[in-house]
């Protein structure tokens, strides 16, 4: 199109093109733009929604933790509630871990492990890396082990606030 | 004469999933023996090299099929040869450029798109330029258009759309808010590969009404129906990949009503479509129908699967496992790329008609595709099963010790996965070779 698409369908040239259209070509485009609308709706809610249940924002230095992640390909192997690789343990709530913790994360980032590289990380690196992982870990739970799973196939998952 | 880019698309398609199964091969060694090439090329570099190359795969394919269908199939004349032009090398020089970045390691991207975000800017150009030739060139020329322009259209469209959706994480606004942020970039993701299916399953219902003749299946009001349900679930039904986010529980529930039901859509289209298939027609693209039949029982396969987990209650045990894996390497291998290998081997069909599809290469190649498939995914069920019962169940152990444990699934995937290769060489090498011969010519 020639022009912008709201903006051309108010020509007289595209009215009457429109006219021309097979009734079921018409059909469907009204369908279409029903479902866009709603879809328009909807991306504005989830873009713009403050009502998450889990409100916690990321510092100055958990974004460069952040930056430091995604960098060095961290997802390749590692999940955060349950998103990313499988070669490495999901990392969600390692930072509260009553046997781990940022000690035995730090350990971690040192050393590498049989399948993780030495990622050579100055310490202001690794600090970001475990505040990224601390802010994380306010954020909720996972895996969730206090979900409960309804006859109906839903699951009532466990938020961080609850407790 | 006629432009030879559209075979340009397939065949870097083809060089593309070559690429791809060598380094997904590469790295499921790595679960193995994780001390295999690790100081050269570890798992977390060879991930994208793998992704992004499969990913290739299937959208040059989809790509460089549409464009040939337009030119060759419906004689349909190019709005702009120059931006189909512009189209194949913007594509052919990113991805050459994403190839370095990663060779070179600037990765600032996430899981899908690990290259860097400015990468992105010549990938949606190309798409854009793709839409106006696509648009234009059927705007006047075709009339009541079938369901597969409407779906080539569509997964244009959103294409664009999602892709920008997957960066808009390098806005603080959204990467501030984590859960938001994780929110975003799976919609984005889901809605991603909705897109892609626009484009494929547009390109099956095109091959399948093709070979038989019949141009009505592509009109019908049941194949409308299905189409919208598709677009819906492209539009609403990603947020199975974060039913265990602390996000909102509409957003859930809007998920649960929605999602999945692309497969059934095209599980009742190719079903309808092979219990009418006249004998005769199969005789003109023998291989190019059985490949389409392989993905019938790949959708079924899939369906319950998909069906399965996008149960909460279920999704709850197999998210995070290997079970997902199965699930996506069982729709982009069993669905997508059978689809796409029909589609290419019609494409064979109508540049060479004396072509021969049935040679012994593609048929034993693709029942050794079917049957290393079939035991790939099986092994990667079980690998899922076993975490599972690990996370929630035995409880007992490290993660390491559970790896350890599991050697024996990965031994299996990692076998199943070298005769899936063996094969995918097998059925791409002829085919390539072919197109090879016909862009020289």
């Amino acid at each position: 199109m020639s022009y912008l698409e709201f903006g051309y369908f108010s020509t007289f040239k595209a009215r009457l093109q429109l006219l021309k259209m097979p009734t079921d070509t018409k059909k469907y485009i009204v369908i279409i733009a029903i479902l866009i609308a709603l879809f328009l709706v909807y991306n504005y809610i989830i873009y713009t929604n403050e009502g998450y249940t889990a409100k916690v924002e990321l510092s100055p230095m958990a974004m460069e933790g952040q930056l430091l992640w995604q960098k060095n390909n961290c997802w390749s192997c590692h999940q955060l509630y349950g998103l990313g690789g499988y070669l490495g343990p999901d990392l969600t709530n390692v930072y509260s871990h009553p046997d781990k913790g940022p000690v035995y994360i730090n350990a971690f980032l040192n050393s590498g492990v049989k399948t993780m590289p030495q990622f050579h990380f100055n310490e202001s690196e690794k600090e970001a890396i475990i505040e990224y992982l601390r802010i994380i870990d306010k954020t909720g739970y996972y895996p969730i082990f206090d979900a409960s799973i309804e006859p109906s196939g839903w699951v009532n998952i466990k938020y961080k606030y609850e407790d | 004469m006629k432009t030879k880019l559209p075979l340009y698309f397939l065949a870097f398609a083809l060089i593309s999933l070559l690429l791809g199964i060598t380094f997904g091969l590469c790295a499921s060694l790595q679960y193995v023996f994780p001390e295999f090439l690790k100081e050269y090329i570890p798992f977390s570099k060879l991930r994208p090299f793998h992704v992004t190359s499969v990913i290739s795969w299937i959208i040059l394919s989809a790509t460089g099929s549409i464009y040939f269908f337009l030119v060759y199939v419906e004689r349909l004349k190019l709005y702009s040869d120059r931006l189909l032009k512009a189209h194949f090398w913007i594509f052919a020089l990113t991805g050459l450029a994403i190839y370095i970045s990663y060779l070179v390691g600037y990765t600032e991207g996430r899981e899908y798109f690990a290259f860097g975000p400015v990468i992105m800017i010549p990938i949606l150009l190309g798409w854009v330029l793709f839409g106006i030739n696509y648009f234009k060139t059927l705007r006047k020329a075709v009339s009541g258009w079938p369901v597969y322009y409407w779906m080539w259209g569509t997964g244009i469209v959103f294409m664009i759309y999602h892709l920008t959706e997957a960066h808009v994480w390098v806005f603080e606004y959204f990467r501030e808010n984590f859960i938001r942020d994780m929110s975003v970039q799976w919609k984005s993701y889901g809605s991603f590969t909705g897109s892609w299916n626009m484009l494929v399953y547009g390109i099956s219902i095109y091959v399948m009404s093709k070979i038989k003749g019949d141009q009505k299946m592509a009109k019908s009001k049941t194949v409308f129906f299905f189409y919208f349900l598709g677009l819906t679930n492209l539009m609403f039904g990603w947020a199975h990949h974060t039913y265990f986010l602390p996000i909102q529980p509409w957003i859930r529930y809007v998920a649960y009503a929605v999602s999945m039901t692309e497969w059934i859509v095209l599980a009742s289209i190719i079903y309808n479509w092979k219990r009418s298939l006249p004998k005769v027609k199969l005789e003109n693209h023998p291989m190019a129908t059985r490949f389409m039949m392989s993905a019938d029982v790949w959708i079924l396969l899939n369906l319950i699967l998909a069906i399965l987990f996008s149960i909460p209650a279920i999704n709850f045990f197999t998210h995070g496992t290997h079970i997902t894996v199965a699930h996506s390497m069982g729709t982009t291998i069993g669905i997508n790329t059978t689809i796409l290998f029909s589609a290419l081997l019609f494409i064979l069909g109508k540049l060479n008609p004396t072509f021969n599809t049935n040679q012994f290469s593609l048929r034993r190649g693709l029942q050794l595709f079917n049957i290393t498939l079939f035991f790939f995914w099986c092994s990667l069920l079980t690998a899922g099963i076993k975490k599972s019962y690990w996370m929630y169940f035995s409880k007992k152990g490290l993660f390491s010790e559970m790896q350890d444990a599991m050697m024996t699934v990965y031994i299996l995937i990692f076998v199943f996965g070298t005769g899936l290769v063996i094969a995918l060489c097998m059925i791409s090498f002829p085919i390539l070779k072919e197109f090879l011969r016909k862009i020289k010519r």
